[in-house]
């Protein structure tokens, strides 16, 4: 049992080695590895889910032979294995189904190097939920930007280039301004692992000595992450990222990417700055709010979009603002809230993308709201996959969406001053959501006008590949019927991975 | 002004050759083929529907750039002046981490260069990804630039070759073979005196540059090509990878590491520093080198 510790270590190790490996691979041969690589780290990850869940408390690993303050850490604990499960899941679902795709939109020569930035991504991703020192923790948000920039620019249309560029601009920002925050932080506590920075930082704030960097030093980061993670003000580069990029990458960057960030922004609050710090400077309150105008914002944009995957890249947007509420909340319960809704967001959001990518294929390959009538119909797997991501981002009951709006409903009440703004902008979010998905849904079920002599020309997917985009979307909507119908055991091993958190 | 309505032009160039692609809903705006006289004229602002947002908004974003690069400059040195004053004894930063970095590192690690040892030993995580990060960099640079030599680059591969330049050609003999030797010796002394495998692997990557750009291609692809270079990356970091997943393995489970140290000061000393500066150095290079050869014709 003592051996499962290793395996943090070992699933980030097994997927940066495996990134390295397909470099030289070709691209068959990429694809098995990066499939097998990623299903051993979900194997992994499961079964240090399960120690922290039987032992009831978190893990210390020492990265080498020196202990906490002079070496690297790992810290494993329910919340982190859980979420590493979760997504790695994910990506490998992503994948899977938009298998056909990255052979259609890649260009033959350059397929095997989209599996070593999946596989990047993978290590990133696993090193930034394990990893206990912040300056680790900024080397993997480096590879992770770049392999972000990679996966969407990999489609070489003018389109997609000029997306990367500009998610590549915004990355960068974000990744600079939290690389100065732990920089002031260094300078202030003279250590980088996290726990050895919070007891500097509490004696500091006990001290009221460094008050003013210390706040300007958070509030870089917050910024920072938040820049990266599309929070409004900043969710103007989504729609074209998400938009035109081969369907894999919109749903690995829209579920994921973003979210590990946000994952990251919380463990910098409570592990590294303290929880009453951040009561007493009042950020919770600043991300309330924004959140709140993500929500409005998002929803409106989504409805003013003609194109089904600029649309959803606008929900994003929205759910994004969702999240934050709950952090802004500032309670535990509205912290499961915000973490219960990154896993509806990671198994949903990649669901609505692949599913919409099959729907354009039989539209001539158009994202148009006009061309994609009755495409429901002419490929009833991906219909079926929309309507249900609809329908549970709408909060629909049985649906993983509804568990999440509960959640935030019923955390707000405990915070009687941000109950009533939370409460208004869920219903009214709500009914927008309701309108603009639901309104998708209706239109591609709607019986098509004839128009004379034009063939409606479809994209075929190789068998193999229509086979797993069918598994990857059922997978998929299992998984939201799953959370929608039996919640507790998640929002209960959410609980005690938040309690072990911090 | 001139610079500025170049800048505009090329802007709506680029617009117009980002609306060129597949996605046909999206109008389609020719790219001015027309003669030079044309090209230099600026683009009617009225032909976009929306002209007035656009013209607003160009005006609205330069002067809030301006204002937010001048408000997070001023914020950043009023911070900077409440921070700790540089190189004082008593800043936090001279803590119980420093001191053993400083006291015990030479006996811990072996490496004379506490730097070395810091940065490949102590924290050697880090490292690792530091050296993915260059992988992964240069990895997005072969997505982004790799193409394949047209029938017409390939007959006249004077297209990206210099020409001859004998002033060149005989600085470069006589730097190139030094400047080897000195990344080289850089890269293994790298645990002995300061320097190590990212500085010297960046020397030995100029000085492949340099010969490039003396010599051209031709002359360099005989020794190296895209294979060479795909595997001089991935062996150095694949041991890298295995290499100090041992040392962590064993040093996390409390397992004696069979790595030995050797004498202080010896060329073979300080375990596992002197091959990872030597990957790492390699790495360095090779990517260096790649990154020219990548922007200057897209393959190697």
């Amino acid at each position: 049992m003592d051996f499962i510790r290793n395996f943090p270590f070992f699933s980030i190790m097994l997927a940066m080695l495996s990134a390295i490996i397909t470099s030289v691979l070709p691209k068959k041969a990429a694809r098995i590895l990066n499939g097998c690589a990623i299903s051993v780290c979900i194997l992994l990850n499961a079964a240090v889910l399960w120690l922290t869940l039987v032992t009831g408390e978190s893990f210390t690993y020492t990265m080498g032979h020196f202990p906490a303050p002079w070496g690297n850490e790992l810290r494993a604990g329910a919340l982190e294995a859980l979420m590493a499960t979760v997504f790695s899941g994910v990506l490998l679902l992503s994948v899977a189904g938009g298998a056909g795709h990255i052979d259609l939109d890649i260009e033959e020569s350059r397929v095997n190097l989209y599996y070593v930035m999946i596989d990047l991504i993978e290590g990133a991703m696993l090193a930034m939920l394990y990893t206990n020192d912040i300056f680790t923790g900024y080397v993997f948000i480096e590879i992770m930007t770049i392999a972000s920039c990679g996966i969407l620019m990999i489609r070489q249309i003018g389109r997609t280039t000029l997306a990367a560029v500009r998610y590549m601009i915004m990355s960068l920002l974000g990744s600079g301004l939290f690389l100065i925050g732990v920089v002031l932080l260094y300078d202030m506590t003279g250590h980088l692992l996290m726990e050895y920075m919070h007891e500097s930082i509490a004696a500091l704030a006990r001290s009221g000595q460094y008050t003013l960097p210390l706040t300007i030093a958070v509030g870089l980061i917050t910024m920072g992450l938040c820049i990266k993670c599309g929070l409004f003000p900043f969710h103007f580069w989504m729609p074209d990222t998400y938009g035109y990029s081969t369907p894999a990458s919109s749903a690995i960057l829209s579920g994921l990417v973003s979210k590990l960030y946000i994952l990251m922004l919380i463990k910098v609050y409570y592990r590294v700055v303290g929880a009453e710090f951040i009561a007493a400077s009042k950020i919770l309150n600043v991300l309330f709010v924004f959140g709140l105008c993500a929500i409005i914002v998002g929803s409106v944009s989504a409805i003013r979009e003609n194109d089904i995957r600029r649309m959803t890249a606008f929900s994003s947007a929205a759910q994004i603002g969702y999240i934050f509420v709950g952090i802004g909340l500032g309670t535990t319960a509205g912290m499961a809230a915000s973490m219960f809704h990154i896993i509806t967001h990671a198994v949903t959001k990649p669901l609505l993308f692949i599913s919409a990518s099959g729907l354009s294929d039989v539209s001539g390959g158009s994202k148009k709201f006009r061309d994609l009538q009755e495409s429901g119909l002419r490929n009833r797997a991906a219909g079926l996959g929309f309507s249900v991501g609809s329908l549970s981002m709408v909060g629909l009951p049985v649906f993983a969406g509804f568990v999440s709006k509960i959640l935030f409903a019923s955390a707000s009440v405990l915070n009687p001053h941000k109950m009533l703004p939370t409460l208004i902008v869920l219903a009214v979010s709500t009914v927008l959501n309701a309108v603009y998905f639901l309104r998708t849904v209706i239109r591609i079920y709607r019986p098509a006008e004839k128009r004379d002599g034009e063939p409606v020309y479809t994209e075929r997917l190789a068998v193999r590949d229509q086979r797993a985009f069918v598994l990857c979307l059922t997978v998929f909507a299992a998984m939201n019927l799953l959370l929608g119908l039996w919640s507790t055991p998640v929002t209960a091993i959410l609980t005690a991975g938040l309690n072990m958190f911090s | 002004m001139k610079a500025g309505k170049k800048m505009k032009i090329s802007i709506d160039r680029l617009r117009a050759w980002s609306e060129r692609d597949t996605d046909r809903d999206y109008p389609f705006i020719p790219a001015e083929k027309s003669p030079e006289k044309e090209k230099r004229e600026a683009p009617d602002p009225n032909r976009y529907k929306n002209a007035f947002e656009i013209r607003a908004f160009q005006k609205v974003y330069n002067v809030f750039s301006v204002v937010f690069c001048l408000t997070l400059i001023a914020v950043l040195l009023i911070t900077i002046s409440y921070l700790p004053r540089f190189g004082e004894a008593g800043n936090p930063a001279n803590n119980e981490v420093e001191q053993r970095y400083i006291e015990a590192g030479l006996e811990e690690t072996g490496a004379v260069n506490i730097v070395a040892g810091m940065i490949l030993d102590y924290r050697a995580f880090d490292t690792f990804g530091e050296s993915c990060v260059l992988f992964t960099a240069v990895t997005c640079v072969f997505i982004l630039l790799k193409k394949k030599p047209t029938d017409a680059e390939r007959e006249n591969d004077r297209l990206y070759e210099p020409k001859n330049d004998a002033i060149l050609q005989t600085a470069a003999a006589v730097v190139v073979p030094f400047g080897i030797l000195f990344g080289i010796y850089v890269i293994l002394n790298g645990h002995l005196s300061a320097g190590g495998g990212f500085s010297g692997g960046a020397v030995l990557g100029a000085c492949l540059v340099l010969y490039l750009l003396a010599f051209g291609f031709e002359k360099t692809e005989r020794f190296f090509t895209e294979r060479t270079f795909r595997f001089i990356t991935v062996i150095p970091l694949t041991f890298y990878c295995l290499a100090k997943s041992y040392s962590f393995f064993t040093g996390a489970n409390h397992l004696e590491s069979h790595i030995p140290l050797g004498t202080p000061g010896a060329i073979l000393s300080s375990g596992l520093i002197l091959p990872l500066n030597i990957c790492v150095g390699m790495v360095v290079a090779c990517t260096m080198y790649a990154f020219y050869c990548m922007f200057r014709k897209g393959s190697f």
